[in-house]
């Protein structure tokens, strides 16, 4: 766990008083928080309790009933189309199911993100980017596999490659070790922290998994009945007797 | 309960039309993905091509043998191959090759775009700046609308000749006196409607397969189902088309 504290640092995402229902399901309901410069933020709650709803909304994939969402000084719930696309390419999101391109090979799935009509580039940056981020996160020889032929740990590398190809300086992380094993969970927690260091991006990191929280964050969130229900480091919040909190550490 | 159900039916027409309002709202403006739409030709014509030919060729024979003895009854033999060379590619032809094509394109449509989908992979696309129903849905709808109505008449061909070889079984006819038989008979009011028609069957399959897929909810569970629905959805409307296209038909030639 690192202590160093980013509080003072510019904020790059703020949210005030967000607001998201389906129908009559209220998923969040007055949502704050502040992600600042350099910051791993860990948001944790129960599946279902919204997590992933907030990150959508973040990266405008789903439009927030009310509330404010700034994202490197951008209104994001107010942006045009292209505007949107320009930040999204400082905005990395690594989803949950890894959403690699299953008719793609890998090649094929870090080159997608370049397709961008107004990013201009040589077939030889292409590949220079492609084999850089490979090279990141240690899987440089898988280039030509389809993403079938690769196991659970590899698949989530490359969907981390695929989202550190346009050097982001904000990566959403959505349960990035649910569904691995122990270690392959270990090894991708320290990828999270690796990348961090080298790139000194920011970080939400959404997950129930406590050992990758207790590795990861600077700083916690509880997501809990749709509100910031405590927020604190993993020590403090370790400490902590309210029933709520308290079953997430035991 | 039976208020329900025709809730769903209206619902479910009217996210079509949405659905085909935005397919003909962002189809014809740039980016253009000529690559991915070339790509799905290929697609499209590798999966049908043999099935669809074998098929013509089965109708070509399975309708001339038939029609046969009814014709021999009235000694009106030698109308052989212009009766059924009208038969086969006014209705019989169109209809069964659009009704393979619902089954094989249309399934594989829904269940595809249905599982990038709920794998978020439909998600990814928009995050990286690709529009995901540009991408997937309007390149797939315009090549089934150009693949359907070639398929068509790729078909049209074989089943022709599958007839030529059932009109020779019974009786010697020479290819020539066969062709010339039936292109006397086949008039541009034959083979114009029947590829106008191939071309509503094509949007009808494309817009179906990847509006099912597209609106896919639910999980793993909810792309058999995407699949499935995408199938017998677009077999119902070919068939609602042809009816259409008969009446319209009927309608201009009294004109
Ligand atoms: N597109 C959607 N339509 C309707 N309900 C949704 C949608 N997305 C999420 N939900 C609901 O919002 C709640 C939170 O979902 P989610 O954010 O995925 O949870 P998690 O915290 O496990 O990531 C769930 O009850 C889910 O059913
Ligand atoms: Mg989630």
């Amino acid at each position: 766990m690192t202590s160093n504290n980013n509080s003072n640092e510019p904020a790059v995402i703020q949210i005030k008083g967000l607001k998201k229902s389906f129908g009559a399901n209220h998923v969040l309901r007055n949502f704050h928080l502040e992600l600042h410069q350099g910051e791993n933020l860990v948001v944790l709650g129960k599946s279902g309790s919204g997590k992933s709803v907030l990150i959508k909304c973040l990266i405008g994939l789903l439009a927030p009933d009310a509330g404010s969402i700034k994202v490197l000084g951008d209104e994001v719930p107010e942006l045009s189309h292209d505007a949107l696309d320009k930040l999204r390419v400082k905005v990395g999101f690594l989803f949950q199911s890894n959403a690699l391109y299953d008719s793609m090979t890998v090649r094929e799935n870090l080159e997608f993100p370049l397709r961008r009509h107004w990013i201009k580039t040589t077939k030889e940056s292409v590949n220079e980017l492609v084999r850089h981020a490979l090279t990141d996160v240690g899987l440089i020889d898988t280039i030509d596999k389809m993403p079938a032929e690769l196991s659970g740990g590899m698949r989530k590398r490359i969907a981390l490659a695929r989202t550190l190809i346009l050097k982001p300086n904000i990566i959403l992380y959505d349960e990035p070790t649910t569904g691995l094993d122990p270690i392959t969970s270990r090894e991708i927690s320290n990828l999270i922290l690796a990348i961090q260091k080298k790139y000194n991006t920011s970080s939400i990191i959404i997950s129930h998994d406590m050992s990758c929280v207790k590795l990861t964050s600077n700083r916690i969130i509880m997501l809990i009945d749709g509100i910031c229900y405590a927020t604190g480091t993993y020590a403090e919040l370790c400490q902590s007797t309210d029933i709520k909190v308290k079953q997430f550490f035991d | 309960m039976t208020s329900n159900v025709l809730d769903n039916f209206l619902n479910e027409i009217g996210e079509l039309s949405r659905f085909m309002l935005r397919f003909f709202r962002e189809g014809f403006k740039p980016r253009y993905e000529f690559a991915e739409f070339s790509r799905q030709c290929f697609n499209i014509g590798n999966k049908t091509l043999p099935l669809v030919a074998i098929t013509g060729l089965i109708m070509g024979l399975v309708i001339t043998i038939q029609s046969q003895p009814s014709l021999q009854a009235f000694g009106a033999e030698s109308w052989l191959p212009s009766v059924v060379a009208v038969s086969l590619v006014r209705e019989i032809v169109p209809v069964i090759t659009a009704l393979i094509c619902a089954g094989k394109i249309g399934s594989s449509m829904g269940a595809e775009l249905g599982s990038m989908k709920v794998t978020e992979q439909i998600d990814a696309m928009e995050v990286s700046g690709t529009n995901p129903f540009k991408y997937l849905v309007v390149t797939r709808v315009f090549a089934a609308i150009l693949m359907i109505p070639l398929l068509i008449i790729l078909s049209d061909t074989i089943a022709l000749y599958g007839a030529f070889l059932g009109v020779n079984m019974k009786q010697v006819v020479s290819f020539h006196l066969f062709s010339n038989q039936v292109f006397e008979s086949l008039s541009f009011g034959d083979v114009l409607p029947s590829i106008i028609k191939a071309f509503f069957f094509g949007f009808a399959i494309g817009i179906i397969g990847c509006f099912k897929g597209f609106s896919t909810t639910n999980g793993t569970q909810g792309v058999g189902r995407a699949a499935n629905s995408a199938v017998v959805t677009s077999i119902f409307v070919v068939f609602i088309i042809d009816l259409m296209a008969a009446q319209i038909g009927d309608i201009l030639s009294i004109l």
